[in-house]
């Protein structure tokens, strides 16, 4: 590399790095720092606790049950979004008029802000009241108005949450399904179809799916740790101004108000939170990388 | 999301204040002039300080020329004021870990703070007028006997019924809890809910009226015990239950119980709400409706309405401190005017220096004066200073968990005092 050469590449990378550096790595670093302290509304401590504030986080009730609110969600929202994004993204691709129409149809709510997305699932489509847009569905069937996020038997503030997620990022892993299916060689299916085999689930099965599989299963890591890092459709689902309710709370809305609830900042058990989630985390995705097989030869 | 003036009971517990002392106009019915602090407006030839003053985003129009004006025509510093939408007490507790602004900022006083020296002490500045105020409301800001902020305007809650609906179901004013859950499960029908109080099903805003209705409390004894460790409170708390579980509780409204529409909609006959939304509400009903004070929970309690302030607080780290104190003395202890115009000219808050509440003309009859009285009769303070957020999650947790979930109260509020008590322990040894 030219000296020349080098300027270029430090004048076009040197902000990202150091934006990466101030914004994530020095932060980082200084939270794992705070999670060995008492540090209590304050980022600078000087009450060294050891592992106190790791042994905490781990026998926190609220904070494992967080971890568990978790689970549920990730059962639910990874096959979904897995299936669903795969079936738009063969509708789509097999279509022979309008196909871009409807790539951009599906694709735009991925643009859409999660916190106004949620602000319309909980105002407009799942309010409570009888002029609630599913609700006056209901009404027609003659069901009473539904408490869609105050229902807790049944649980029905899930039907908000999961819909809420779906129609936000299903276009975005859609494109993704997409760009993989066109990538297949129609060879392969030419090869297919005079070997007898006819268009439908044998083809899917044999052929399609395996063409898929490095996808698919980036898909999978990607959608795990997105239900890992849920919070603005929580926060802003079944949050209000005066807290958060325990049921259907996610790690990560319990360690913003751990760390950062008016009043009471402890950054030390917050961190220590922020650690473990981290932790969890690589461990999940490195285990589920390991069990799909992710970035070998199909 | 932009707060009004009200919804900082939402956040941190209630308040208010408003008004008064000073200017020592020598007028009669003029609250006692302040002599307690001495650093005045320094001489005019002498450069100004730059202060800079925090608020947090409030709804009524007005309010913040108003704040802007009154920084403005100050004398002793150049007073820059900050309007901070969004969520404005997580913005203020980080920026009190290691910065000088603001110098001045609104807040209820937490104890956290308090240890980790980061306000200012104000009673030079309180001095003689303290015994003016409200009590509940002074509580607020007093952590261990020391004032750390100067109560602006008091707020409060109260249960605003439709008089009309009532009548019509043959419904009386409830007096007791048991009165309220049978009132709101008769007024249920024609698409109509007996009662609203929040979207959680009550959980956030009547903890507090539900542990007073049976003469709790969040502590006792000087903060330095858990106010709520008693088999009544596992009674109480489970009366939100049996309101959650008949159907008569309003859930799922586009607005909170802060705003008054599902009231004023017709989406429940009534809502748990503050005393703010009377001219809305005056608009709607003209006089078809009445406010009470939450109900007693039977002839051991009490009836309640919880109260609460912001109060002017002093930066420990600011450059200016002396600066600072000397405008907090001078707007919310000297210019009685100003305060009794920013606690009732934009909407209807009570004033929490009690000499000034008679000058309130907005509160002088009709449900307004009623809601009034109840400050100064049943005024209590949601949590205080000592009440710390893992208390407060827990105690919330226990009463969602018992209020939606149908948990056992009595093992769910010994979660909560566990740790509750345990932070007591942190805090004092």
């Amino acid at each position: 590399m030219t000296r020349r050469d080098a300027r270029a590449f430090w004048l076009f990378v040197g902000p990202f790095l150091l934006g990466l550096a101030v914004f994530a790595y020095l932060p980082i670093g200084w939270s794992a720092y705070l999670s060995f302290f008492d540090a209590r509304n304050t980022v600078t401590p000087t009450e060294f606790v050891g592992l106190g504030n790791y042994g905490h986080m781990l026998t926190d009730e609220p904070f494992l049950s967080s971890l568990g609110t978790f689970s549920v969600f990730a059962v639910f929202i990874v096959p979904l979004t897995f299936v669903l994004s795969l079936a738009l993204a063969l509708g789509v691709n097999q279509l022979r008029f309008a196909r871009a129409f409807f790539r951009s149809v599906f694709f735009l709510p991925f643009a859409c802000s999660y916190v106004v997305a949620s602000l319309i699932w909980k105002t407009s489509l799942f309010s409570g009241v009888r002029y609630g847009l599913a609700n006056t569905v209901l009404s027609v069937f003659g069901v009473d108005p539904v408490a869609w996020t105050g229902t807790v038997h049944p649980p029905l503030y899930w039907v908000v949450l999961v819909t809420a997620r779906l129609w936000l990022q299903l276009g975005f892993y859609m494109i993704l399904f997409i760009a993989a299916l066109q990538r297949i060689p129609v060879q392969l299916y030419e090869a297919a179809w005079l070997d007898g085999a006819k268009p439908g689930w044998p083809v899917f099965r044999h052929i399609t799916l395996p063409q898929l599989r490095a996808t698919a299963v980036a898909v999978l890591l990607l959608n795990l740790i997105n239900a890992y890092q849920a919070f603005d459709e929580f926060y802003n689902i079944m949050g209000d101004a005066r807290g958060y309710p325990p049921f259907a709370r996610p790690p990560l809305v319990y360690l913003y108000y751990t760390s950062l609830g008016s009043g009471g900042q402890d950054l030390g058990r917050g961190s220590a939170g922020a650690v473990i989630l981290a932790l969890l985390i690589a461990l999940v995705t490195v285990l589920q990388g390991r069990v799909l097989r992710f970035g070998r030869a199909a | 999301m932009q707060r009004n003036r009200r919804s900082f009971l939402a956040l941190a517990g209630m308040g208010a204040l408003a008004t008064a002392c000073g200017s020592n106009t020598g007028r009669q019915g003029d609250p006692p002039p302040s002599t307690a602090y001495s650093a005045g407006p320094p001489p005019s030839d002498a450069p100004k300080a730059a202060l800079q003053q925090w608020y947090h985003a409030y709804g009524e129009e007005g309010v913040q020329d108003a704040v802007k004006r009154y920084a403005s025509s100050y004398p002793g510093a150049a007073v820059t004021v900050q309007w901070n939408p969004g969520d404005y007490d997580s913005k203020i507790v980080t920026a009190l870990q290691n910065s000088k602004v603001p110098d001045v900022f609104e807040a209820q006083v937490k104890i956290d703070w308090v240890r980790q020296k980061q306000v200012l002490p104000l009673d030079d500045v309180i001095g003689p007028v303290k015994g003016d105020f409200s009590p509940a409301v002074l509580a607020a800001q007093t952590v261990e006997g020391r004032v750390y902020g100067i109560p602006q305007a008091t707020d409060t809650q109260v249960l605003f019924y439709r008089k009309s609906l009532l009548q019509a179901a043959g419904v009386q004013p409830p007096q007791t809890v048991d009165e309220l859950v049978d009132a709101a499960a008769k007024l249920t029908k024609d698409g109509v809910k007996g009662l609203f109080a929040g979207n959680d099903g009550g959980v956030g805003v009547l903890t507090g009226p539900l542990l007073w209705s049976a003469g709790l409390d969040y502590l006792k004894n000087g903060n330095r015990e858990v106010g709520f460790d008693d088999p009544r409170a596992a009674t109480a708390l489970g009366k939100l239950h049996t309101l959650n579980a008949n159907g008569s509780l309003l859930l799922g409204a586009p607005a909170d119980w802060s705003d008054p529409g599902a009231f004023i909609d017709g989406l429940t006959a009534m809502q748990w709400t503050g005393l703010w939304n009377v001219p809305k509400i005056r608009q709607a009903f003209d006089e078809d409706f009445g406010v009470l004070p939450f109900p007693k929970l039977d002839g051991s309690g009490a009836p309640s309405v919880p109260v609460g302030a912001y109060g002017a607080m002093v930066n420990a780290k600011s450059a200016h401190v002396t600066e600072a104190k000397a405008f907090v003395k001078w707007l919310w202890i000297d210019q009685t005017q100003d305060q009794l115009e920013f606690a009732t000219k934009f909407g209807f808050h009570v004033p929490s220096r009690q000499s000034l509440i008679g000058r309130a003309d907005n509160l002088k009859s009709g449900p307004a004066a009623d809601a009034a009285r109840f400050v100064q009769e049943n005024g209590h303070l949601v949590g205080g200073p000592v009440w710390t957020q893992p208390s407060n999650t827990a105690l919330s947790d226990a009463v969602a968990k018992i209020a939606k979930e149908g948990a056992d109260p009595a093992a769910q509020v010994k979660t909560a005092v566990e740790v509750a008590r345990s932070e007591l322990k942190r805090l004092f040894g």
